[in-house]
């Protein structure tokens, strides 16, 4: 059947079971809507900036392990979804972005709402395309899909000129696609995976060091069975935690900048360091050249260029997590007398790791005259749905809750890792509501990041999404203002946010509830009002203005140099 | 230490800014490039000459590897291939040099493509040591111009590069 440009991107994005985007109508993009007004398998929701769009789409795609769409129209709306595919195509996030251009005949003269988006991107995203002529629309978006999902995933954004919206052509969508130039390694090489078994079993300091590409690869039960079997110690990135219940005693909890005490402790002092789906990112590694000195490290993920890209790696398996994993458990099992012996071997190991953790538990000076943002959010936990999904923004509040809530499933924590995107929070709330309209979700922020995409409580009210906004209001930028008390003398340069801006009223401008609280005794209450109230809430905490984030690396500094209480 | 790396793509628009930005966006140099279609039209052939340790030449495959349109990475510095490139060199002839250019271009077995009483100018082709070789024998006479293709390589032996 002929059909339009506008309609087979429609018909294309049902194909490949997408029932629901985030996007912005505007003079480029018209055609699409115009298509959309009348096409029921695709639910649209209407953000308020295509920015808090594309983050949306994102925490839809990290909370239900689907591709995110957004759409956006050239020119200013394209420019504006460039920070939400940059955060994207950090922590590896499978989406498809679809810009409208203007007309092929107008590209490259200055026409109105124009700008070069896939110029713009091509450093950002996993790969772009520009569709210059209607009969390649659809393999074109079979590719996006294909490319988005598969091997190591990122962001594709598809530039569709106006033009070829409205050209008409016979519509018909490949059932496969094969491109040459492009073929993950999924396998992991068998004999490797036997050589890494093998390593594991003969050490006798062993660290499990997990990222989020475990969680990408939905691969968080074949690495915990593997991990419970051998009894191994596990410690997790931001971006990997929930891929092993930190209520497991041989979770590290997180490690790196931020991390505990015995999960640095354990990098600094293990025998082989088993890397999975994680990239060595420098808030993980601190200074290189002191990292994990005694270590042999085995390196497993799918991306090559991951592997050697900042540390030295003995035992490199390019492969898709979950294969790996399940074949290391059948080696495993076929050398059960080896892994007796390891756990026999294992034990003053485990000795000296409880030691650190006594030593230095993960904790903070509790108080009753204010409120600890710690216990806000031991308190969250406590009184949340056990499948709560939390999303956060960025700073102090992030790494409260990477500490203190306790994650034990993978794609219950939703946060900007590798960008560290102020603002990303909120909306990715929303896209995980909207993708898992009954579970609870909560969005953890600060007062500064929250103002970067509030607008959003407009599409949140409006499209009755019950997201949970707890905001931890310091009136600070507060890890800046953390960094200038530790390292640059208390000089608090521009950090101080001064105008206090009342939450509760805002929440109500906006048609949501709002309750505070000012006082330690306070919290549990509202906490507790906040999740028995339907619909979107905001709590706000009035915290303690001064609270750090601790134990910290600081940074360039090596693992084992931390600073416990500043 | 150079390297001369061949890559095949697909012969695309935007092909050569996602390679080229590969190296810009790490700060790496490209100290020679050129670009042309194979014998199979939808396939384009991109060598290029950089430097670097050991390191960062290996991320610079894999990076390449990575990029959705390439389809082939060689590398050619462990002297599994041929290098060749082409100068063209405008070189000041006049009175008594007039004889001495001509008979460096004989020695290179080069070629004269254009002449005017003051000039000559030279096709030299051959592996990157002898367009250097030449330069340096020119250079004192007048060097008004040079243009230089970059390296071309191939490897050796029957098997083409799909083996």
């Amino acid at each position: 059947m002929k059909m339009n440009g506008a309609r087979i991107l429609l018909e294309c994005l049902k194909k490949e079971g997408v029932d629901l985007v985030f996007g912005y109508p505007g003079g480029t993009v018209i055609n699409i809507y115009d298509e959309l007004y009348n096409f029921k398998e695709i639910r649209h929701i209407l953000p308020r900036h295509e920015q808090a769009g594309v983050h949306a789409a994102d925490g839809y795609a990290r909370a239900t392990g689907r591709v995110g769409v957004a759409i956006a129209t050239s020119g200013p709306g394209a420019t504006n979804t460039v920070t939400g595919i940059a955060t994207a195509y950090m922590d590896s996030i499978p989406m498809v972005i679809i810009t409208g251009q203007v007309p092929t005949a107008l590209i490259g003269n200055d026409a109105f709402q124009e700008v070069d988006i896939v110029g713009i991107t091509r450093p950002c995203t996993k790969h772009n395309f520009l569709v210059k002529d209607v009969r390649e629309l659809a393999t074109i978006l079979k590719k996006a899909f294909y490319i988005a999902r598969t091997g190591r995933p990122g962001p594709v954004l598809v530039d569709i000129p106006k033009d070829v919206q409205i050209a008409q052509t016979e519509f018909s969508y490949p059932e496969s696609i094969e491109l040459r130039s492009y073929k993950p390694t999924v396998e992991g090489h068998p004999k490797q995976i036997e050589r890494a078994v093998e390593m594991i079993l003969g050490a006798k300091k062993p660290v499990v060091y997990v990222g989020g590409g475990v969680v990408l690869g939905n691969a968080a039960a074949e690495l915990t069975e593997f991990c419970r079997t051998l009894e191994l110690p596990v410690t997790t990135t931001l971006m990997g935690l929930g891929s092993f219940p930190e209520n497991d005693p041989n979770s590290l909890r997180m490690l790196g900048m931020h991390g505990t005490y015995y999960a640095n402790m354990a990098m600094t002092n293990t025998d082989v360091l088993v890397a999975v789906g994680a990239r060595f990112d420098d808030r993980v590694t601190g200074k290189l050249s002191t990292f994990a000195p005694h270590a042999r490290i085995i390196h497993i993920d799918v991306d090559p260029t991951s592997i050697k890209k900042n540390v030295r790696v003995d035992l490199p398996i390019v492969g898709d997590v979950k294969g790996v994993l399940q074949r290391m458990i059948k080696v495993a099992e076929a050398n059960k007398e080896k892994v007796a012996l390891l756990k026999e071997a294992m034990l003053p190991w485990k000795e000296e790791i409880a030691a650190w953790k006594e030593k230095h538990p993960l904790t903070y000076k509790h108080a009753s005259s204010v409120i600890k943002p710690q216990y806000v959010i031991e308190k969250l936990r406590e009184l949340s749905n056990p499948d709560a999904i939390v999303a956060t923004d960025v700073g102090q509040h992030q790494m409260w809750t990477a500490q203190f809530f306790g994650f034990t499933a993978p794609r219950t924590l939703l946060s900007s890792g590798g960008l560290g995107t102020m603002g990303y929070g909120l909306p990715a709330a929303m896209g995980a509501q909207a993708g898992f309209p009954g579970r609870q979700v909560i969005c953890v922020c600060g007062d500064g990041g929250v103002q970067m995409n509030i607008q959003e409580l407009a599409t949140i009210v409006q499209n009755r999404l019950p997201v949970k906004l707890v905001i931890l209001n310091n009136n600070f930028l507060g890890m800046v203002r953390q960094w200038q008390e530790l390292f640059f003398d208390k000089r608090y340069s521009q950090t101080c946010m001064e105008l206090p801006i009342d939450f509760i009223k805002l929440a109500e401008a906006y048609g949501a509830k709002g309750f505070q609280a000012t006082r330690h005794e306070e919290v549990e209450e509202t906490i507790k009002k906040g999740f028995a109230t339907d619909g979107p809430v905001i709590m706000e905490f009035k915290i303690a203005r001064e609270e750090k984030v601790l134990p910290m690396v600081p940074a360039g500094a090596s693992l084992n140099e931390m600073v416990l209480n500043a | 230490m150079k390297h001369t790396i061949s890559v095949l793509v697909e012969n695309e628009f935007g092909v050569l800014s996602r390679v080229a930005a590969l190296f810009s966006g790490r700060g790496f140099n490209i100290d020679s490039l050129s670009v042309a279609p194979t014998n199979d039209e939808s396939i384009s052939r991109i060598t290029l000459v950089t430097g670097g340790d050991e390191q960062v030449l290996e991320q610079i495959s894999k990076q390449l590897n990575k990029l959705v349109d390439v389809i082939k990475v060689i590398d050619f510095t462990d002297g599994s291939g041929i290098e060749r490139e082409m100068a063209l060199i405008k070189v000041t002839a006049e009175d008594e040099s007039r004889a001495e250019v001509l008979r460096i271009v004989d020695i290179f077995r080069a070629k004269i493509i254009d002449v005017t009483p003051k000039s000559y100018t030279i096709e030299a082709t051959g592996s990157p040591t002898k367009i250097d070789a030449i330069l340096e024998l020119l250079r004192p006479l007048g060097l008004k111009e040079l243009v230089r293709t970059g390296t071309v390589a191939i490897g050796r032996g029957a098997k083409g590069w799909k083996g």
